[in-house]
């Protein structure tokens, strides 16, 4: 497939990808079909190319990550450009102080593009007050992963053709959730119905106000749903108790076949991972080709973070 | 010094219910000597003084009962110099200080000190608190007899709450016997753990952990209940919410006696001004919903919140440049204090007198001072103002050593023109 080599940045854009919020519709969508010219790429044997020829790339990653970082990594050496990848391990205090002084040594180097994780919400937001250079956020804290959900969006469109009037379910840990935040928001501006399913205790105050339905039974939020998302329990980042146990969790939250088949028969689950099975998910249901786009969410994330790497980088 | 007459004044003094036309003489000790309609300037010495002040206000000195000073061990935030600066280019004379410095002012020793060196470098009047529990740890009383009698003239932990209801049950028993007040921050720390800011649609979508308005309910709700059983001088610093305000006026209908302030901040802003991180606007309590910010309002002008304070927390760039669930808590705002207060006034939401008797006489009879007010006799601690002149806050001219200020580039109606301090003139706009 050819791929342009021209296209330049899009224009209107601030030069940060920060979160769905921040994104317009048209924003959303070039980025989409910029990505759909990468899944045929990344399936050939010839894979490199030279769009981001000469730039720099600096993964910079405070949380640990498998798949955001390596997805980051390839797409940015897919597209050409010098990748440097640098997980910051912190004590809790100093959080805060390497971040800016971090940032501003990064800076003083001419970096292109900062792809940033973070255990902090906004820290995105604050670096790229900091810096000159495009930043990317890989997820922060529990507010918004952008590429996250669009390369989710992707997979569903690649499968489903499209994603307006489709039905969605989100289903876990909703309150700790930044994978949850960014598809309410992009899943609703791409005219999908969201549901959002999930303990009270694990739901965020005023969710509806973000456009979704809530339910705490998860057979009324499966109800008609084509998407089942499925979300990790983030037992790292909750104080205190906010379940009675991992068993009664998964009596009654777990996708396992029974409950699924409350939702559409052609439904299809998908989960950002690392998934916790037989505890949000049983087993076998997460490894079914028929049923679960989970490695298909891995591919296209490539292709998702390569067109975002290519518009924003300029 | 000079006997001074003050012409042409439009008084407000609530602890007089005065609202008139008229003149003020200053005798020559700094006392009011006469004053109100029926002033003429033939009452004053031929030698004295003659300040025509244009049909503008004039007000008791305000009297602000909660400001950080850093002195001891925060001197790069603010000193007394500095604060005393911004106090009086804000119409503010007296001063109720926070003791969460460097040491904690919760020994005598401290006391003896704090005293001596605000005496020294600030030009405005300092009443110290000290804290209520050693170390702020809430688990030991500190020694509230010794602490008075050495001019401690209330006592709080700030921003920190007695979690331990013995703990709190004991102080209120100890201090209901001697008389000292207490000032309670009201928090519940397990409910409001790791919280930043309001629980709520903004904190869903920032991704931060909110605080909710029980946190704050259920400390009130447990110290009113105590304070029924143990009846102390009582203070809540500062409430933030609606549902707070529900249990103080069941509380007040039912007789309890008791007083409550709110924040200039919680008053004009809300959870929505935070906009994208703005740490500036990271406050303790939190910033909560308009719904709730409206309720406060209403609090006022019914007379359940008794006094408007600045929460003046200064806060270096440093302590506020970082994500905003690390950054430092808290906005300057003690010169700010009065001009964002007539905001009130001029939205219609509150009389004028109201809010001037809430940043005066209340808080003076709370801490039994013998401030916030002009009768004959009383000091000569005075702002005059002008209701109407417009301008826009910029933190850079602001006089506190830091700049984090909470309103900036807001449009303010109403300027400080002159601060007298015990009858000599402190501070006179240019």
């Amino acid at each position: 497939m050819a791929v342009q080599k021209n296209t330049s940045a899009i224009k209107s854009q601030p030069k940060h990808l920060l979160g769905i919020q921040n994104l317009s519709i048209q924003e959303a969508k070039k980025i989409l079909e910029e990505a759909k010219s990468f899944i045929n790429l990344n399936r050939s044997a010839s894979k490199k190319l030279d769009i981001l020829r000469g730039k720099t790339q600096i993964n910079l990653f405070f949380e640990p990550s498998t798949r955001t970082q390596s997805s980051f990594d390839l797409a940015g050496k897919r597209l050409g450009a010098d990748v440097m990848t640098m997980n910051v391990s912190n004590s809790a205090l100093k959080k805060g102080e390497t971040l800016i002084d971090t940032a501003m040594t990064l800076n003083a180097m001419h970096p292109d593009i900062i792809v940033i994780r973070h255990q902090d919400s906004g820290a995105p937001n604050l670096l790229s007050q900091k810096v000159n250079c495009t930043v990317i956020n890989a997820g922060d804290g529990r507010r918004e992963h952008p590429t996250q959900a669009l390369l989710d969006a992707l997979t569903i469109i690649n499968r489903k053709g499209k994603i307006e009037g489709l039905k969605i379910a989100i289903c876990g840990d909703i309150l700790h959730s930044r994978v949850a935040r960014s598809n309410i928001y992009l899943m609703n501006m791409l005219g999908a119905e969201v549901n959002v399913i999930a303990p009270k205790t694990l739901m965020p105050r005023s969710i509806e106000r973000l456009g979704v339905k809530s339910f705490t039974d998860m057979k009324k939020g499966l109800d008609g749903s084509d998407i089942v998302m499925m979300l990790r329990l983030q037992n790292e980042r909750m104080q205190g108790s906010f379940l009675p146990s991992k068993r009664e969790y998964y009596e009654f939250y777990g996708l396992t076949p029974e409950k699924l088949k409350f939702a559409n028969k052609d439904a299809l689950i998908m989960h950002p991972g690392p998934m916790n099975r037989g505890v949000e998910i049983d087993t076998k249901l997460a490894d079914d080709i028929n049923v679960s786009l989970v490695k298909e969410q891995v591919e296209l994330g490539v292709a998702v973070r390569m067109a975002c790497l290519k518009l924003y980088c300029k | 010094m000079k006997e001074k007459i003050l012409i042409n004044a439009r008084i407000i003094d609530p602890s007089q219910k005065m609202d008139e036309k008229g003149s003020v003489i200053i005798d020559a000790n700094g006392k009011i000597k006469i004053i109100g309609k029926d002033v003429k300037k033939s009452d004053a010495s031929s030698s004295a003084e003659v300040f025509d002040l244009k049909n503008n206000i004039l007000i008791p000195g305000i009297v602000d009962m909660k400001a950080f000073v850093g002195e001891p061990g925060y001197e790069y935030k603010e000193n007394f110099r500095t604060l005393g600066q911004a106090a009086l280019s804000g119409g503010v004379t007296s001063i109720v200080t926070m003791p969460n410095t460097k040491p904690i002012i919760d020994n005598v020793s401290m006391v003896d000190f704090i005293i001596r060196r605000g005496r020294d470098k600030a030009s405005v009047n300092l009443y110290p608190c000290a804290t209520l529990t050693r170390e702020l740890e809430g688990k030991q009383m500190t020694e509230f007899g010794l602490l008075s009698a050495k001019g401690i003239i209330g006592f709080t932990d700030v921003i920190r709450t007695v979690q331990n209801t013995q703990t709190m049950a004991r102080i209120m028993d100890y201090a209901s016997d001697i008389g000292v007040l207490i000032m309670q921050h009201v928090e519940d720390y397990e409910l409001s753990k790791n919280g930043c800011i309001n629980d709520g649609e903004v904190s869903t979508r920032l991704g931060l952990e909110g605080i909710s308005y029980i946190a704050e309910k259920i400390i009130i709700q447990r110290d009113l209940s105590l304070l029924n059983e143990f009846p102390c001088r009582y203070h809540i610093n500062q409430i933030s919410s609606k549902e707070s305000l529900d249990v103080i006026k069941r509380n007040k209908e039912n007789g309890t006696n008791f007083t409550v302030g709110v924040s200039i901040n919680n008053l004009s802003l809300n959870e929505n001004d935070i906009g994208d991180f703005k740490t500036f606007l990271k406050l303790s309590p939190p910033l909560r919903s308009e719904d709730d910010r409206l309720a406060l309002v209403q609090g006022i002008k019914s007379g359940l919140i008794d006094v408007i304070v600045s929460d003046h927390t200064p806060e270096d760039e440093e302590g506020k440049r970082l994500p905003f669930a690390q950054a430092a808590t808290g906005a300057i705002g003690i010169e700010t204090l009065l001009p964002l207060a007539l905001e009130m006034y001029h939205n219609e939401s509150l009389p004028l007198k109201k809010i001037i008797e809430t940043l005066t006489i209340n808080p003076a009879k709370i801490l039994k001072i013998n401030k916030g007010s002009l009768i004959k006799g009383s000091d000569a601690d005075i702002c005059v103002f002008d209701l109407d002149t417009p301008w826009v806050v910029k933190g850079d001219v602001l006089k506190s050593k830091s700049k984090n200020t909470a309103v900036e580039e807001r449009k303010l109606q109403g300027k400080i023109l002159m601060t007298f301090l015990n009858g000599d003139l402190v501070f006179k706009s240019t």
